[in-house]
């Protein structure tokens, strides 16, 4: 539990450091959410589940949907292919 | 006075109201600043994929003081460097300092805790002690949480909001709700199958953990932002028009009123009659049992309804500017 424990960290620290050296700003978005991830993990293996189920409803769900939302209206995510654009 | 007043144009404070105020630059004489390019129309789209490299050949930025500048710049980059890693510095040697984690002769572990522990089942008859500490000993700071989150929906609401009541915004309001819907993915069935079996899903786990705040792990705020994002996954899958049918700006508002108002009461009963000693009449029941815990269970509903309203409400304004 030692070692799961202490992956789990190096992890998260891997991913608080890659959201603010991603260029992309959706990637980082996900990566956002993949940290609170192992954030409600961390939570429940420190014995709180309370703030565990918060984190993955608010931290993984409602505040990067926000950020999703947020990226589309100032026209930040890119479309993959162009017919889309053109219908616009 | 007068002495004064002859050089006020010139004091220290007017040259920095004027900087605030973006009248002059301090900057002005003293550095070159290259202006931002302004790609061409055609451009825009190339200049868009962080091509810059490729354009500084072509025109490159003109210094009048260019070793200064180069100076200034080494030092800024050496400086935040050092600001940065005497900050991480500092940091990690007052977590030096910190107590171990786990240790029974922690300063946490005083004579509060310990009363919580021992006496919370008996006097709040909450199983789920966390929940027993944040609805019945500190219930004022709850209260405080859920108005920061009402205020803060408000202050959404006050600078997303599209007004619709003169008719010139209202065709501009119309612009931009239809330009957002298409993006929208119309009838996308993928979507829609998955949010078929996952929303009611969601939504009666999210009022599991709102009911059984006392018993188990969770409460009114994690239930409610299940619910919300489970009302948000619905949003999603179905389009503004099912939603509009059961979730308008009044009701937003006449739930969230009421939740708070109610919260308010209650707390202020208890309160009172805990401060004057007096029997509050409410009967804690048996511990364990859905119905039990007094006033904890109604104000667990109260805050997972005004948490889920928000939440919904967020996005609706982000969404649209409007719900």
């Amino acid at each position: 539990m030692r070692v799961f424990e202490e992956i789990l960290l190096l992890c998260l620290i891997i991913c608080a450091v890659s959201v603010a050296f991603t260029k992309d700003l959706l990637t980082s978005i996900v990566i956002f959410m993949s940290y609170s991830l192992i954030m409600c993990v961390i939570w429940v293996l420190l014995q709180s589940p309370d703030l565990a189920i918060t984190e993955a409803a608010v931290g993984a769900g409602v505040t990067s949907i926000l950020f999703f939302v947020m990226l589309k209206k100032i026209r930040a995510i890119r479309k993959e292919d162009g017919h889309e654009q053109d219908e616009k | 006075m007068s002495r004064m007043k002859n050089n006020y144009e010139n004091s220290r404070f007017m040259r920095f109201k004027r900087w605030v105020d973006g009248e002059t630059d301090l900057l002005l004489n003293t550095m070159e600043i290259v202006p931002a390019k302004e790609p061409a129309a055609g451009e825009r789209e190339e200049a868009s994929k962080d091509s810059f490299g490729e354009k500084d050949g072509k025109n490159p930025p003109v210094f009048s003081e260019g070793r200064g500048l180069l100076y200034f710049r080494r030092f800024y980059q050496a400086v935040s460097v050092l600001l940065c890693c005497g900050i991480i510095l500092v940091l990690l040697w007052t977590v030096a300092y910190l107590p171990s984690f786990g240790n029974a002769g922690n300063p946490d572990n005083n004579e509060v805790s310990a009363r919580y522990i021992e006496q919370g089942l008996q006097e709040t008859g909450a199983v789920n002690i966390v929940t027993g500490m944040i609805l019945d000993y500190r219930a004022f700071d709850t209260f405080g949480e859920s108005c920061v989150l009402f205020i803060a929906s408000c202050c959404v609401l006050v600078l997303l909001r599209i007004d619709a009541a003169d008719g010139d915004k209202n065709a501009r309001k119309r612009l931009a709700e239809s330009n957002d819907r298409i993006y929208e993915p119309k009838n996308d069935v993928i979507l829609q199958k998955c949010a078929c079996v996952l929303v009611p899903l969601i939504l009666v786990f999210g009022i599991y953990i709102v009911l059984n705040g006392h018993l188990s792990p969770g409460g009114g705020f994690s239930g409610g932002a299940v619910l919300g994002s489970g009302l948000i996954l619905y949003l999603n899958a179905f389009g503004f028009e099912k939603t509009q049918r059961f979730f308008t700006e009044k009701v937003y508002r006449r739930v969230t009123l009421c939740a708070l108002t109610f919260y308010c009461l209650a707390k202020s009963y208890s309160f009172f009659t805990g401060a004057n000693h007096l029997e509050s009449g409410i009967p804690l029941g048996t511990p364990g049992a859905i119905l039990s815990s007094g006033l904890i269970l109604p104000l667990n509903i109260c805050v997972g309804l005004v948490v889920a309203c928000t939440m919904y409400a967020f996005y609706t304004l982000f969404r649209k500017g409007g719900m």
